[in-house]
């Protein structure tokens, strides 16, 4: 092989390999989420009631207990599971029960969903429970909401404030 | 050989022919792809620091001072944020090219474990190290990869609010995120070339700087390239809107399309099944663990000229333990030695000129010894003085190639195992009319070193070199991939017919051939010439 033929060679392997590089640096293109449709996601981390209710020491009881472990309340750390429902224009979107985390069961509940949705007028309902009851729900709201296309709509919860749209 | 090294490897050993043609064997960017490598982590290094000057930590300030560097001052900082992506690219694609070219030529097995197993974490290094430096332009793509990457990481229960959380809506992002962002781009990269630095430890003289013109090279080309096609930005993020179409750098977030087509969980059991088998590779079958190379003490005079050699700090030299007057003594570290022979081939004592007790050289490996290839070679001596000998590299051409009148070809695990002392031998007591080293091709010893050590030493640049009385002309060395039969048999036939154009040969005299053939009858040879 000539001195010039190489050089051309080791030009054009130079040339391939940035032409390699350059390209797939940024191509081909990849659609990421659909067109015509918005981005619902909901996300809060909240810590249900406690299992069990405090209840009250007797005498003999705190007697036993080392001095300074005697306190009056018996608190179980464990906490309830919450249910966490969506509804989306009156159909079922979302039901789960959410745990509690840590290892003692301890830990506030948490959930991170994302749906996609048709842009245009939508109605959530949200339910939440998070005491020891059975039935029913202790935080109920109804949101309507306009989704554009492309929009991300974030849905969270805190304690106080209960559901809100972000 | 598993069935994909059976595909990979013929095509590796034509590209490496092909490359080697091209630029030579020195500058081949395929023998140089950790080097390369290296070269494009320092590439990134620099180019970086500069970027950082620039660049502000803060959720507006991020995007901001980018599209300055990209627009305004487009020449200078521009093109130092172009280069920092492109070599942070063509570093994935030498490192992928290192890492299926060393499983294609079965270069990870036994003392090559630790190399292969340390190059896992530096893999994950690297994506890591880019990963974090997508986040922190914040436009869209930086978006989508921070909203994703928090996501697939929240599927393990480790963490006691959702990461992704961070990115829910636009309120809940602060400056301080950025701050952490760039402390994780400097940290990972630092951690990177520790996971380097431990990498080569067990290897011996690495090379970790190509060669100049090859670095020059392509720098150049680089360069070009982020001037004519500068790194560019996508439009800022906002958390408000979901990104949609976005030009993904496939090098750094080619996988991240599957976290959208399959389960976090099922990424997280593929990424983690995959990063396992490359882990567990050198352990995997079939197994095959040659005898280790074995010092023996009486003929170690402690020269240390195996422990030079050794291309993979197999050897030390410790202090001596069998009241022979020499300082030190040789020690092979077992789970190091790759058993190539290169120290055998190194030691002053592996003289196949011996008169006084057997051929048992200071070090050598239990299945090749020294004393099997002096009988093997006697048993082909011819009393004519016209045969040529060809010590062939295992890892090369099959010697079944070289069959011919006029021929005899002795195989060696490496080129670098053969003394020089029996090139002498060959020649002056076996009637040789000439010795040929075939090797593997230049630059892509399998043992590493082995034939730049064999051509140091018919120079006599490295000790033990060839003696000067040998006819330097009646040796020949060259180096050939193993599908490059009907080149070596040209260079063969080419060398046959110089050295039979010279002047005869002192050929030994039937006493001397008979006494030798009646020793390797002895060795259990068939002691037909």
């Amino acid at each position: 092989m000539t001195r010039m033929l190489r050089y051309v060679g080791q030009a054009a392997v130079l040339a391939a390999f940035v032409a390699v590089v350059g390209y797939f640096s940024g191509n081909p293109s990849f659609r990421h989420f659909p067109e015509g449709e918005a981005l619902l996601k909901v996300s809060f981390t909240h810590g249900g009631d406690r299992k069990v209710e405090c209840r009250k020491r007797t005498r003999e009881e705190l007697a036993e207990l080392a001095a300074n472990m005697r306190t009056t309340l018996d608190c179980p750390r464990e906490r309830v599971e919450l249910r966490f429902e969506i509804d989306l224009d009156g159909v079922p979107l979302y039901q789960a029960l959410l745990p509690p985390t840590g290892l003692a069961g301890d830990g506030p509940s948490r959930v991170y969903e994302r749906f996609a949705l048709p842009a245009g007028p939508h109605v959530l309902d949200l339910r939440l429970r998070d005491s020891r009851r059975s039935e029913g729900f202790d935080h109920v709201a109804r949101k309507a909401v306009e989704f554009a296309a492309g929009q991300s709509v974030a849905v969270d919860f805190r304690g106080g404030e209960g559901f809100r749209i972000r | 050989m598993t069935a994909l090294q059976r595909v990979l490897r013929p095509a590796f050993r034509r590209l490496d022919d092909w490359a080697s043609r091209v630029f030579g064997a020195a500058w081949n960017p395929l023998h140089n792809l950790g080097a390369l490598g290296f070269f494009f982590y320092w590439i990134v290094a620099v180019s970086g620091i500069y970027v950082y000057v620039f660049f502000d930590t803060g959720i507006t300030e991020a995007y901001d001072s980018v599209a300055y560097m990209t627009e305004d001052q487009w020449y200078l900082a521009g093109v130092m944020r172009s280069l920092h992506r492109y070599a942070g690219d063509a570093l994935v694609v030498v490192m992928v090219l290192h890492l299926v070219r060393e499983f294609a030529y079965d270069r990870f097995r036994g003392a090559r474990w630790f190399s292969w197993l340390t190059g896992v974490p530096i893999i994950l290094l690297v994506l890591a190290s880019g990963i974090t430096g997508y986040w922190l332009v914040w436009d869209q793509l930086a978006q989508y990869v921070a909203t994703a990457t928090t996501e697939w990481l929240d599927w393990l229960p480790i963490f006691g609010e959702p990461i992704a959380r961070n990115f829910l809506a636009p309120d809940a992002l602060d400056d301080r995120f950025f701050t952490l962002l760039v402390f994780l781009h400097i940290a990972v990269p630092l951690l990177l070339l520790l996971a380097l630095w431990l990498h080569l430890q067990r290897v011996s003289r690495p090379r970790i700087n190509p060669p100049r013109g090859l670095a020059a090279a392509s720098f150049a080309a680089l360069l070009a390239l982020s001037l004519v096609v500068p790194a560019t930005s996508h439009a800022p993020a906002d958390l408000a809107k979901v990104p949609t179409v976005l030009d993904l750098d496939w090098f750094y977030l080619g996988l991240y399309p599957l976290l959208d087509l399959w389960s976090h969980g099922t990424v997280w059991v593929t990424a983690a099944v995959l990063t396992l088998t490359i882990a567990a590779m050198p352990w995997l079958p079939p197994f095959r663990r040659p005898a280790v190379a074995q010092v023996d003490l009486d003929n170690c005079n402690g020269c240390a000229r195996c422990a030079e050699d050794c291309p993979f700090n197999a050897i030390s030299m410790e202090r001596r333990t069998d009241g022979k007057p020499f300082d030190r003594e040789a020690v092979v570290k077992g789970s190091l030695c790759v058993s190539c022979g290169i120290c055998a081939g190194s030691c002053p004592t592996a003289t196949p000129f011996r008169r006084a007790g057997a051929l048992v050289p200071g070090i050598e490996l239990p299945d090749s010894t020294l004393v099997d290839l002096r009988d093997r070679l006697d048993r082909m001596a011819d009393a004519a003085g016209q045969q040529v000998y060809v010590i062939a590299c295992a890892h090369g051409v099959r010697p079944e190639a070289l069959r011919r009148p006029g021929l005899a070809v002795a195989e060696l695990p490496c080129v670098g195992a053969l003394p020089p002392s029996f090139i002498d031998y060959l020649l002056s007591r076996c009637g040789a009319a000439g010795v040929y080293l075939a090797g593997c091709a230049e630059g892509n010893c399998h043992f590493r070193l082995g034939d730049t050590w064999t051509e140091a030493r018919l120079d006599r640049r490295r000790d033990p070199g060839l003696r000067k009385r040998v006819p330097r002309e009646r040796v020949r060395s060259g180096g050939f991939e193993a599908h490059q039969a009907s080149r070596l048999r040209q260079s063969v036939e080419a060398f046959l017919q110089d050295v039979r154009g010279l002047p005869p040969q002192e050929v030994p005299s039937a006493r001397q051939l008979g006494a030798r053939l009646g020793r390797a009858r002895e060795a259990g040879g068939t002691g037909s010439p």
